[in-house]
This record gives C-alpha cells, structure tokens and sequence, in this order.
C-alpha cells in the first residue's frame, strides 16, 4: 500500500483533522464538526477514531490498538494492521510502551501517562440523542447548558428501577460545563475519565471530533442520595486473581458452567507474568 | 478451560480466503471480466456511479466484480477509493441544455422542440423472462437513421417564458460540498441535491413514494426526462480559459408541480430537480419528487409533518454507506457493554425480589 500518504489520509485532511483536535481541546467536551471522510473500513467500524488516530500518528509513535479490553478482537487487529500497512508505525499489545492507543468500549487498567494519547471510537457523539432526536435541538440545549431533559432521565430510572439504569455509555459533565458521551465504555470505566494522558474523540458517521485534556475534571451525572457507583462482576479474575478489574464472563461449556477473566488482555498477562494467579491459573497453563 | 476466541488475525486471513473464492464462484465457469461488467451490467454500474460519487465506469465495474455483485459493497469500495483522490479543483457547471440526448421525453406536452425521443426504455416491453437469452444475448442488427440535429431545449424554458413557473434566480456562488465540509442543520438546496444525488437509491425512492401517497403530496408531473452525454469543461489557470476534459453521462428530471400559491408566492407551477449520473432514471425523478417536498419552507407552504418535508430525517438517512456501516456494525463484538448490562438486570432483579419477599413477610 505504498501508494498512500503517511497514515492514509492526504495532509490536508490530515490538517482539518488536527484543527477539528485543537478546537476540541480548547473546548473540552463540546463536539466539533469535521468533514469526516469515507475510510475503507465501514462506519460504525471505528473510521472517526481512525482518522483521529491518522491525524495524530507520528512515524516516532508506538501504537495500541484495543477493542473490548483486548488486542485480538478482530476489529482490533484489523486497525492495527491498516496502521501497520499505511503508517508503517511500531505496534505493540502493551500499554506502557504505546504512545496512542486506540480504543472501542473500554479504558485500560493501567494508569496512563501525560505522554500518552488515548482516541475513542465513538458511535454517537450526542449524549442527548436519545432524549431528542434532533440534532438542531440537541446542539441547542448544549449552548444553553438546559440539560434539564437529562436529569429528569435519570430521575424517572430511579423511580422506575430504583437505580440509574444506565450500564456503559453513562454521560458525564466536563469541566462543569458539557454533557460529553464517553463512548461505550462500561461506567465502571468512567472515574478513569480524570487522566494525565490526552483523550480524544472520534465519530466518523457523525461527522465529530471531542476532547478531554489531562487532569480536567469529569463529573459521573448522579444525584446526591443516588451517588454514581462503578459496578463490575463480583468476582476476581480467574486467571490472574485481580480484584479491582472489569472482567468478562465467559460461558464454558453446555451446563453454563462461567468464568471470570480480565477484559483488559495485557494488564491480565502482565499480572501473570508478575507471578499473580486466579482461581483457574493452573488449568491455563496446561 | 479458557474457550474465549483467541487467533482474531488467523481466522481473519482465513475468512478472506474464503472470501475470494466465494467471489471466484466455480472455476468450470469462465470468469466475469470487468469490461463485461461495465458493458452488460451497465444499470449496476451507473448505480455504482451515482451513489458512489465518483464517474469511472471501468472502477465502478471492478468494484461490481469484487463486492460479488452486492452494489452497496460496490459503493463502498468506490467512496473509499474517492477519498485517496488529490482535489484538483472544480469543473464549470455542465450544461445540460446541450446534452446530446439518448432519451428525452416530457409528460406535460404532447410534443415540443426537441421530440419525444424514447431511446433505450423499458418502459414499453413487456416484464416476460425472455428464455432465449439464457441461451444467447446477440441481438440482431437494426437499420440506423440519420441523428437528429438541432437544439433541445428545457421543457420548463417555455413554461418560463410565459412566467407561469416558479423562476429560479441564476446564482454565481459557489454551492458548498457535501464532502469536504461536514452537514450541518439547516441547510440549503445545493447541499440538499448533493445529498439526494449519491443517496440510496431504494431510501430516495421510497421517500418519493411516500409523498405520492399523501405525505405532503406535491402533485407532481414529469416536465421533462433526459438522459444523455455532456462535456465537462475545467478552467486552467495557467491557459486563462476553459477546456474540456471529458464527458460524462447524465439523467436530468425536472419535475413541474402544481401549486395553488401560499401566504408568499402566488399560484404557480414550481420545480422539483434530479441529476443522476449514467442512466438512472428512477433515482432522478425520485429525487426530484424528495427535492420538491424539502422546499416547503421556501415556497411558505405549511409544514405537513410529513418525514419527505423533514430535511433532517432524510439527509441523516439516505447515505447507505452511512447506514450500512452503522446497521452492520452491531455484528461486531459488544460483550463488555453486554457484561455491564447483564450485571444492572440482575441486579435490579435481585433488588425487585427482594423488595416482594419483604412485602410478602410484612403480609
């Protein structure tokens, strides 16, 4: 694929990326519009956080490509190995030694450095999609702060289920001004939103780019007598006995028999090399 | 023990694999050449065209063979192709006054300048599977006439001329575009086209239709259909004027619609408008019936509710390309969401037990 520019895009694309990026920044949490381009991986596939990672990518860069916690999803490895032809850049699996990672639905374990860049693929960008359809009246409410019709959501949930019921995808207020959509990440993952590492945003279909700067402040939308909680299986993780990580459960056999393991594929393996061991270590080994 | 699927870059050369012989279909069978494609299929290709906004019937064929005749796939492969081409600037409007029409017939008239010229139609033939083609498609020679000479004008030109249409002020600004700046609400007409144009041609249709059947019927009659060739001219800079650079084929509906005035304009007939590359009959007068039915606001007609009026519920819909990747993508793996969400049922389940086995007791 020798043929195309540096990470696909043509440098002016590129820069109208970087100016959509900046304006994010600026404004953290408020969704800039950006002439998305159609990419040769579908919509819905990630091309916002692909053209957010091609934008950013430098050929010095490290990159880390997740989806679900782990690296060997397909999709995963898919955008690894378009970043791999088109930019040529050093992949790794490891979290540490990435200097962008691109993620669908999850935020890894391990905490992230100010030299680190994480992009999020995002199918909708609008937190208040949902509740208004209308993208005239959502970008409305926004520049009036009325996020009134949000609050009344989770009120009615309470009331309703007695408990928000909102498992990933749980909106929170940025920098106490916009209501941001954190992507599909389960909001377990949401206290991690306060991070040194640069987070940025991407939504290809819908045409827009956001952005969390290191150490800005996201607030969990809640109610004080209904305080937010970041909710994971009850288990430690059977492999690499890890107490304080999102887990997935896995079906193993036709009497529904389940076990517990890491969502997060190198913070688990690197605990295991670490000597850490889980209820199921031994029979993995085998 | 641990069953979860590992090997995600194996399975997926293998899927590929398989994928290429699937398309290859079986080898007793000659293989499809491109140039048959784009010669014999040649509806597929212009769809693939249209929708894929990018005129190259040889690409457009290439990508029927290798998305194994899905056209949307097709699409696909064309607009991500699109998106590596440098722009090198902008062509002169075409002007399809001067096509060198293949088919060009009008509703509104019995005759007019120009003729009612049928050209390649299926219009008239009968829907009879035809066996004899499963045999052989040679078709025999037919005599030829002399080509028509002589100008064909615009149908809507004489309607003009007595000041009985809606006039549509020329205009030297430059239109925005569709792929370079994102679609932001509201919009204006050019945006509104462009985004007809490369939309699906099933969504546009089925739009069309619904403001046949009363959601804000815009009583509407084929002016004029025209199908044929025009020159595509470029200004160069460096030679101070413009030339041509190619021609491409084009389906041009101008739709005149009656309309009994409004709190702003008088009666009058107005327009509805579809320009469609290649030959693509169905998706241009869909387009222009879905074009009228945007203008309400423009022409001061009331707001209907209808979904053709609401231009925010078609443009955000009618990209199948858009659509397609959003519909396909819940395919993809989504079990960390799913776990979060298994996790909040059971535990409001638990919570609604709970809360009877403590009523029960109370009871």
């Amino acid at each position: 694929m020798n043929e195309y520019n540096f990470a696909y895009l043509d440098e002016q694309t590129k820069r109208m990326i970087r100016r959509a990026i900046l304006k994010g920044l600026a404004v953290p949490g408020y969704q800039v519009p950006f002439a998305s381009r159609e990419m040769p991986m579908p919509y819905g596939w990630g091309t916002g956080g692909v053209q957010v990672s091609a934008a950013t990518l430098t050929p010095g860069d490290t990159l880390k490509v997740i989806d679900q916690g782990a690296d060997d999803t397909t999709n995963a490895v898919s955008i690894r190995k378009f970043f791999e032809n088109t930019a040529g850049v050093e992949t790794t699996e490891e979290t540490e030694k990435a200097t962008v990672i691109q993620t669908r639905h999850r935020i890894p374990e391990a905490k992230l450095r100010d030299d680190q860049i994480i992009v999020y693929q995002v199918p909708i960008p609008e937190p208040l999609r949902f509740l208004e359809p209308r993208e005239t009246e959502t970008r409305k409410m926004h520049s009036l702060e009325e996020y009134g019709l949000m609050h009344v959501k989770l009120y009615e949930d309470i009331s309703r289920h007695g408990a928000i019921s909102t498992a990933y995808a749980y909106p929170v207020k940025v920098s106490g001004r916009y209501v941001m959509d954190p992507s599909p990440i389960p909001k377990f993952d949401n206290p991690k939103l306060e991070m040194d590492a640069i987070q940025l945003f991407g939504a290809g279909r819908e045409q827009r780019i956001y952005a969390v700067p290191p150490h800005t402040k996201v607030v969990s939308l809640d109610f004080e007598d209904y305080p937010f909680e970041a909710t994971k299986a009850n288990h430690p993780c059977d492999l690499c006995g890890a107490n304080d990580s999102y887990l997935d459960e896995v079906i193993m056999d036709d009497a529904g028999n389940r076990m517990f393991v890491c969502s997060d594929t190198d913070f688990c393996r690197s605990r295991r090399a670490a000597g850490y061991q889980g209820r199921m270590a031994r029979e993995e080994m085998q | 023990m641990y069953v979860a699927v590992k090997g995600g870059e194996k399975a997926i050369e293998n899927a590929h694999a398989w994928l290429a012989e699937e398309r290859r279909g079986s080898t007793d069978v000659a293989e499809l050449s491109v140039a048959q494609i784009r010669e014999q299929l040649s509806l597929a290709v212009n769809r693939v065209m249209a929708e894929g906004s990018l005129y190259d019937p040889d690409l457009a064929a290439l990508a029927i063979k290798q998305a194994r005749g899905d056209l949307i796939e097709a699409i696909f492969l064309i607009r991500a192709y699109r998106t590596t081409l440098p722009r090198f600037g902008y062509s002169n409007p075409v002007e399809t006054a001067a096509m060198i029409c293949d088919r060009r017939i009008s509703a509104t008239f019995k005759d007019a300048p120009g003729g009612q010229v049928l050209g390649p139609t299926f219009d008239y033939t009968h829907r009879l599977l035809d066996f004899k083609l499963a045999a052989e498609g040679e078709v025999p020679a037919v005599s030829e006439g002399p080509a028509r000479t002589g100008s064909t004008p615009h149908i809507t030109g004489f309607l003009r001329g007595e000041g009985i249409i809606q006039d549509e002020p020329a205009s030297d600004e430059t239109p925005g575009d569709l792929t370079r700046e994102p679609l932001e609400f509201p919009t204006d007409r050019p945006l509104r086209l462009q985004s007809l144009t490369r939309g699906d041609e099933g969504f546009v249709l089925g739009m069309a239709y619904s403001t046949q059947r009363g959601y804000a019927r815009n009583h509407a009659f084929v002016g004029e259909l025209r199908i044929g060739k025009v020159p595509v001219e470029m200004d160069i800079p460096e030679l101070g004027f413009a030339i041509e650079i190619g021609e491409i084929e084009l389906t041009e509906c101008e739709t005149v619609n009656q309309f009994k005035g409004s709190k702003t304009e008088p009666p009058q007939f107005t327009r509805g408008y579809g320009l469609v590359f290649g030959q693509s009959e169905r998706k241009s007068i869909a387009m222009a019936l879905v074009d009228r039915a945007l203008r309400w606001k423009e022409l001061g007609e009331d707001n209907l509710g209808a979904p053709a009026q609401d231009e925010e519920f078609v443009l955000s819909h009618a990209d199948n390309i858009q659509a397609t990747g959003f519909l396909e993508h819940i395919k993809l793996p989504h079990y960390v969401d799913f776990q979060s969400e298994l996790e909040l049922v059971r535990k409001l389940r638990r919570e609604a037990e709970e809360r009877l086995t403590s009523k029960e007791a109370a009871e």
